[in-house]
């Protein structure tokens, strides 16, 4: 098996599909950490869907549709952002947008006939028909990502999990907002290549809810994010090409188990250690004390 | 003469057609504990939005700490109103403080030794180091309290606004809180602005009580403000004003037994309305 692997290895689209899957697992795994913290997963699969539409768009005026993909979910990104900054009815916009840009890709699915092989490709994702150029593109855009994360971090992190304090100290929560949903929108297209638009929450949201069981710290967090998601995207692509089995169940398979084990087993155990750190350190420090009792 | 921490003059505030509180006019000294006192919907939490510059009054002047209200002001520490954090959230005491420090900066922040001194020194003013390493949202309300108010403290403001700090709380919490922010004032004399809707467990620090109904307000030491007569006069219905081993209580007529000021909702012709939207 480990030398069907490395035979595997030689074949340029396996090195593109191994580039491309560590790139977005990486991006993933940071961006799905606030993902699931701003409780985001419906705007995820709303930006897929009508980035879905806007590939369809392109497809059918000859353009690449990854550049279409990309301007559907940016778009609509600005839109949700512009218009629901309060988290009461955001759910309601982004439904009502998700289900006009998905009505516009029927149409253009309707109207170029040829489309059924790309749409499945985007729909469901094909890691293995990336090209060199795709794979360029995909670090330019995870660059771009990851930097611009790294420059929003600490008040993203701030207007996240503290909105009220974060607008009184100065926050732009309202800008900074949309600039997150931007930065997903990107992260999206990226994503789309390995599981597609259909299954997109596989890595968007398990990276980010399977870490927040194993740390209680915000860096931390975001490290065992991006493993995780390694994990599950690059050990999908391989199970993949050994087995020939679609990548997307592989990769969303991998998610559902890692979740699990986090949530049933890991968590639980590292939390009662922590009960048990907690005090240790109570009993040498200055006061008796309980903490994580819950 | 130093100038007054905030000072309001003839300030009206209106959420669309709705008016919030109208022709508002008020000096706080430094070194003053105001308790701001009322029915829900009075505008309580509006008032404290204002002095953030998060909302703009429709007329009126405004001035914090000597200047105009603008966001972000470092001269002001805020505790909001409670909101309970998830108890999965990855996040910890000395997170929250931490970002009470410097959340607001651009980039990642780089490990810093000075900020790192600050926060804990002060997460060990609150007395809540042993536990700001525990998952916030895991501590009592209490403890969050606790680390809500070193949250406010670190970046040594000169001005403290809590909203409803002692909120479903229980009594020895309660002393806690109050005890710190009367000690914070003490050490520092800075200036307290604290919402609430029963003044009895912060009386014994208050020097002055703003206390707002449908509108009217009156303003000045509690023993003033908190009259039959000045009661009675805003909420336009007789009201008496009891005190009982060392308790104030504030009785209307239409309710039949008395209450404290911690049932406003039962308060003849209390507007009732939710907070502001924001």
């Amino acid at each position: 098996m480990i030398d069907q692997l490395v035979r595997l290895l030689d074949y340029e689209f396996v090195q593109n599909a191994i580039a491309a899957g560590f790139v977005i697992a990486v991006v993933c795994g940071v961006v799905s950490r606030f993902v699931v913290a701003r409780d985001m997963s419906f705007a995820v699969h709303a930006l897929a869907e009508i980035g879905f539409t806007g590939a369809a768009g392109f497809v059918f005026l000859r353009l690449p549709p990854v550049l279409g993909l990309l301007t559907g979910a940016s778009l609509s990104a600005i839109f949700i952002g512009a218009l629901g900054v309060r988290v009461r009815g955001r759910d309601n916009l982004i439904g009502v947008t998700l289900a006009f840009g998905l009505g516009l890709g029927v149409l253009f699915i309707s109207l170029y006939r040829q489309y059924a092989t790309q749409a499945f490709a985007i729909l469901f994702g094909t890691i293995t028909g990336v090209s060199r150029s795709d794979v360029l593109l995909m670090i330019g855009m995870g660059v771009a990502t990851l930097v611009a994360v790294a420059l929003v971090y600490r008040p993203l992190t701030f207007m996240t999990v503290d909105p009220e304090v974060a607008e009184a100290r100065g926050v732009p929560v309202g800008i900074l907002g949309v600039v997150f949903l931007l930065i997903m929108a990107v992260a999206i297209v990226e994503a789309v290549q390995v599981v597609g638009v259909l299954l997109i929450l596989t890595l968007m949201i398990t990276p980010g809810a399977a870490a927040e069981r194993l740390t209680p710290q915000p860096g931390r967090a975001i490290l065992y994010g991006v493993v995780i998601a390694l994990f599950c995207a690059l050990g999908g692509i391989t199970l993949a090409l050994l087995i020939n089995w679609p990548v997307s169940f592989f990769v969303t398979s991998l998610s559902f188990i890692v979740y699990a084990v986090s949530r049933l087993i890991l968590g639980p155990l590292l939390q009662r250690r922590a009960v048990r750190g907690s005090e240790t350190v109570a009993e040498s420090g200055s006061r008796p004390n309980r903490s994580l009792s819950a | 003469m130093p100038r007054p921490a905030v000072r309001c003059d003839h300030v009206t505030l209106s959420y669309g057609t709705r008016r919030i509180w109208s022709d508002l006019s008020l000096e706080i000294g430094r070194d003053t504990f105001l308790a701001v006192l009322g029915p829900n919907g009075s505008g309580k939490t509006s008032l404290l939005r204002a002095l953030l510059g998060l909302v703009t009054p429709s007329s009126g002047t405004v001035e914090v700490l000597g200047h105009r209200p603008r966001r972000g002001d470092p001269g002001i520490g805020y505790v909001p109103q409670r909101s309970s954090f998830d108890p999965d959230l990855p996040l910890r005491g000395v997170d929250l403080v931490q970002l009470g420090l410097d959340g607001h900066r651009w980039g990642i922040g780089l490990p810093n030794r000075g900020a790192n001194a600050k926060v804990a020194r002060a997460i060990a003013a609150v007395e809540a180091t042993s536990y700001a390493r525990a998952p916030i949202g895991r501590l009592s309300g209490g403890e969050q309290q606790r680390l809500r108010i070193a949250q406010a403290l670190v970046g040594d403001p000169r001005l403290l606004l809590c909203d409803e700090p002692l909120a479903n709380l229980d009594l020895r919490h309660q002393q806690g809180i109050t005890e710190l922010i009367g000690n914070w004032r003490k050490a520092t004399g800075g200036t307290v602005l604290l919402v609430t809707h029963d003044v009895n467990p912060v009386l014994h620090l208050v020097d002055r009580v703003l206390f707002v109904v449908n509108g009217r307000w009156a303003v000045g030491p509690p023993d003033e403000v908190l009259t039959s007569e000045t009661m009675s006069e805003l909420y336009q219905s007789h009201v008496d004003v009891v005190r009982v081993h060392g308790r104030i209580l504030v009785v209307g007529e239409s309710t039949g037994p008395g209450f404290e000021l911690e049932e406003p909702h039962h308060m003849p012709d209390a507007l009732v309305d939710h907070e502001a939207p924001r």
